[in-house]
């Protein structure tokens, strides 16, 4: 009969009047119980990207294994340092979310809307980078269509053997020569296998930055203009797992992508 | 927890009746006028998917292609494998009995996220008029599984409009899974804990645990495909280094566990069936219910048996193999236990009970037929013949469309409030059986006599048993149209039905019919068991039953 609701796990914040405010829709009979049922539901969500995702990191490990020297050679081509901005970038925008949420469940809402803010500006930072990169890549004519061509720009492309490429030979002593090939002899296929799923995983991480952004910028409007709505940090927390998982689907592109090379330093 | 606020039945407010505007309608919050939402949109679906099967089966009753050419047989068989699969049996009953269902045998008022729920319902429309955009405007050829690198490079049809319209309707898919589990997670009543589920939550469970696992691969890899139709990128295409044979793994990882997306739900109707027709509780419990979660698990472990005749390595082959048998042993513990359900009950041949006892029946069939597929030499013979036909149409209609029509009468009462006529319902049901076998059993023989699928045109000698299907087919859709008659028919004139017209059990029974809008006055306190029929008090029982949603059938406290 008396069925006990659960205290909410984060109960050990200390008492908000906000809290006690939130607003429960009418499917649900207590705060605790919407509260949990929001928190499970994006979990869920979450879920389903990661099966997403998982489906071109998987298309990814068959094409790697089947030509780990042109993705090797084609993933140099990539750079690094970008990346590694961006890492940096998006990694500062999950901190700042991450302060974000724990301001949202303190009630305080100058604090976040302007760690809503922060992540908001990193992650058009992030996007700008990647377009900078992408053009250099249609500069380059490396983006996968009838222009494509694959050819080693920069200066420091010397045969890849004097770049270290210790592991790919490793990896494939059969084939290891093939390193040391002129560059005409890269299989143009592989290499474009290469850049479309580089394309294709860059560009759906992407667009889930920029579904961010209009979800970051949506509440954080709330927040500002309706102070109801800025009492329920339920749906702040949401944002932020979707945050952190964008973040985390960087970090396997990252080196994926762009480190398996040996880098040009 | 007596509560004793009861209106008469003629005035009350359901949520039928509470608003007649359009608008009440199309922006609804209300799972259960979503469900109906739901049922009109798929019921569209299936005529249009069987209007496209029809002119095949009119096709292949003479030998010669002589009725439409063979580009014009391949768009029609793709039309109806994609209507069909996608846009009716996906989410015929999760969005339609389970939308409508789930929060009234949970004792909930609504699922978790209401407007996470009308969404799915507009996704599946948007995705829906943009598979019918491209039936309407050239077609697609691809079959329903879209394999590569015909889809991907050289069909010149609206591959890529299909596709888009088929990645839509999963997200709507998706929208709904999510929503199961979060409702029956978080929002089960005081008391109903798991192992007092009805079964049909359990398997809607496992259903759902199966989208959110699947849903988003098949999203993936049709987007690959749509990449790579717009930019070449090859991952599927032989010519450019990319392998064709990625994509059938990746697409049967999705649509295998998908024959279970459309099963599952099935089989949790079949349970609530069997318990209330012969008034007993369905045996084994557990073991149903633990079932489905197996079978949604095992069923993430089989898809290459898809493969044994595509250049997959013999022994990845094997392993398939194995693991197909093992699908089914939860299968064959779910018949048993039904079986066993039946043994000294007091069977009522209702029209539903009909539909239950067909589907044990047909559905045993498809899945021993599943068998011989699985058996890696047997399934060289007799990959892509009728006999693979024959036999996941047993599944699929056999077993998935008679669970949803036996569910569909067995809960119209409670969704209209109207009884449907018994004597014409009983009459579709024996026709739809007939019809059924008719169609679908000489499909096993000319399958095993070597004829192909997707052929316009065959050898003389196989045109008697391609008469007796097409012939078949026929009775078949008059055994559809009867009901769609009667069903429309009842909503005015049927009898009117009281809360719990079958003496069931389970909270939906407890709610008037049809319910009111937000389904309970007071959430209810469950303290007894699923399935608790007492019999000796069942006449007292059913007249508390519709004053006093908090007390038991038998008055236990
Ligand atoms: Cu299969």
């Amino acid at each position: 009969m008396s069925v006990q609701v659960k205290q909410r796990r984060r109960g050990h914040v200390e008492p908000r009047p906000e809290g006690a405010v939130q607003e429960v829709a009418h499917q649900f009979e207590d705060i605790g119980q919407q509260n949990e049922s929001y928190i499970v539901g994006m979990w869920s969500f979450l879920v389903t990207e990661i099966m997403f995702f998982g489906g071109i990191f998987m298309t990814y490990i068959v094409y790697r294994t089947k030509y780990p020297q042109t993705f090797t050679i084609a993933s140099g081509e990539l750079d690094w340092k970008a990346g590694f901005l961006n890492t940096l970038i998006l990694l500062t925008s999950s901190l700042s979310m991450a302060f974000a949420v724990r301001n949202a469940q303190l009630g305080k809402r100058w604090r976040t809307l302007l760690c809503l803010g922060i992540t908001i500006l990193c992650a058009f930072g992030f996007l700008g980078v990647k377009t900078v990169e992408y053009s250099t890549k249609w500069a380059h004519h490396l983006v996968p269509g009838p222009n494509f061509h694959f050819s080693r720009h920069g200066g420091e492309q010397a045969a890849p053997a004097d770049r270290g490429t210790s592991f790919v030979e490793d990896a494939s002593p059969e084939t290891s020569g093939g390193g040391a090939k002129p560059e005409g002899e890269i299989p143009q296929h592989e290499a474009q296998l290469f850049f479309g799923l580089y394309f294709a995983s860059t560009g759906l991480h992407g667009v889930h930055v920029i579904i961010g952004i209009i979800l970051l910028a949506y509440w954080g409007g709330l927040v500002q203009f309706n102070a109801r709505a800025a009492r329920d940090f339920i749906p702040i927390e949401m944002v932020g797992l979707y945050w952190h998982f964008v973040d985390i689907v960087w970090i396997f592109l990252y080196p994926l992508l762009y480190l398996i090379g040996s880098p040009k330093l | 927890m007596d509560v004793t606020t009861t209106e008469p039945s003629s005035a009350r407010k359901n949520y039928l009746n509470w608003d007649h505007s359009w608008q009440s309608w199309l922006f609804t919050l209300d799972h259960k006028r979503i469900g109906i939402l739901y049922l009109i949109s798929i019921s569209a679906m299936f005529f249009l998917g069987a209007v496209a099967i029809s002119l095949v089966r009119v096709e292949l009753a003479t030998p010669r292609g002589d009725l439409v050419e063979s580009e014009t047989y391949n768009k029609l068989f793709s039309a109806h494998g994609i209507i069909m699969v996608f846009f009716f049996l996906v989410p015929s009953i999760p969005a339609t009995l389970g939308n409508f269902l789930i929060p009234l045998m949970i004792g909930a008022r609504d699922l978790a996220f209401p407007r996470l729920n009308l969404l799915s319902w507009y996704l599946f429309t948007i995705g829906g008029g943009f598979a019918m955009t491209a039936f309407i405007t050239g077609g697609v050829d691809t079959g329903w599984y879209f394999y590569t690198p015909y889809s991907s490079t050289y069909s010149n049809n609206q591959v890529a409009l299909t596709i888009i319209g088929v990645f839509i309707a999963g997200f709507s898919s998706i929208a709904t899974g999510v929503n199961f589990i979060v409702t029956i997670h978080k929002m089960r009543a005081p008391g109903l804990t798991w192992f007092r589920l009805p079964l049909f939550i359990w398997a809607h469970y496992a259903t759902s645990v199966i989208i959110v696992l699947g849903t988003p691969v098949v999203a993936i890899t049709l987007l690959l495909v749509l990449l790579e139709r717009a930019f070449r990128i090859g991952v599927f295409d032989p010519a450019l280094g990319g392998d064709p044979i990625l994509f059938q793994h990746m697409f049967w990882f999705y649509s295998h566990p998908a024959v279970y997306i459309m099963i599952l739900p099935s089989m949790g109707v079949i349970s609530e069936l069997m318990a209330a027709f012969t008034k007993k509780r369905v045996f084994g419990y557990s073991f149903i219910a633990f079932s489905s979660i197996a079978i949604a698990l095992l069923g993430f472990l089989v898809w290459g048996h898809h493969l044994f005749t595509t250049g997959q390595s013999m022994y990845a082959g094997m392993v398939f193999s194995v693991l197909s048998f093992l699908v089914a042993v939860p299968s064959a513990i779910k018949v048993f236990n039904w079986t066993a359900t039946i043994y000294k009950g007091q069977v009522e041949f209702t029209a539903p009970m009909l539909y239950a006892l067909g589907f044990i029946g047909l559905f045993t069939i498809g899945g021993l037929t599943g068998l011989f597929l699985a058996a890696m030499a047997v399934d060289i013979h007799l990959h892509d013949t009728y006999f693979i036909v024959a036999h996941f149409h047993y599944i699929m209609v056999g077993g998935a469309l008679f669970g949803y029509l036996g569910g569909l009468h067995y809960w119209w009462p409670k969704i209209t409030g109207r009884m449907y006529p018994e004597g014409w319902a009983k009459l579709a049901a024996g026709i739809t059986f007939v019809g059924f076998n008719l169609t679908f059993f000489p499909q096993f023989i000319l399958g095993q006599m070597g004829m192909p699928r997707r052929y316009h045109f065959y050898p003389e000698e196989w045109q008697a048993l391609n008469v007796l299907s097409s012939a078949g087919a026929s009775i078949l859709g008059l055994g559809y149209a009867i009901p769609l008659f009667y069903f429309l028919w009842s909503l005015r004139y049927g009898k009117l039905a009281d809360a719990n017209p079958w003496r069931a059990v389970g909270l939906e029974w407890r709610v008037p019919s049809p319910p009111p809008a937000h389904n309970f006055d007071e959430i209810p306190i469950v303290v007894w068991e699923a399935y608790e029929f007492v019999p000796e008090d069942a006449d007292e029982a059913e007249q508390d039953r519709e004053a006093m949603p908090g007390v038991p059938a038998g008055g236990h406290e």
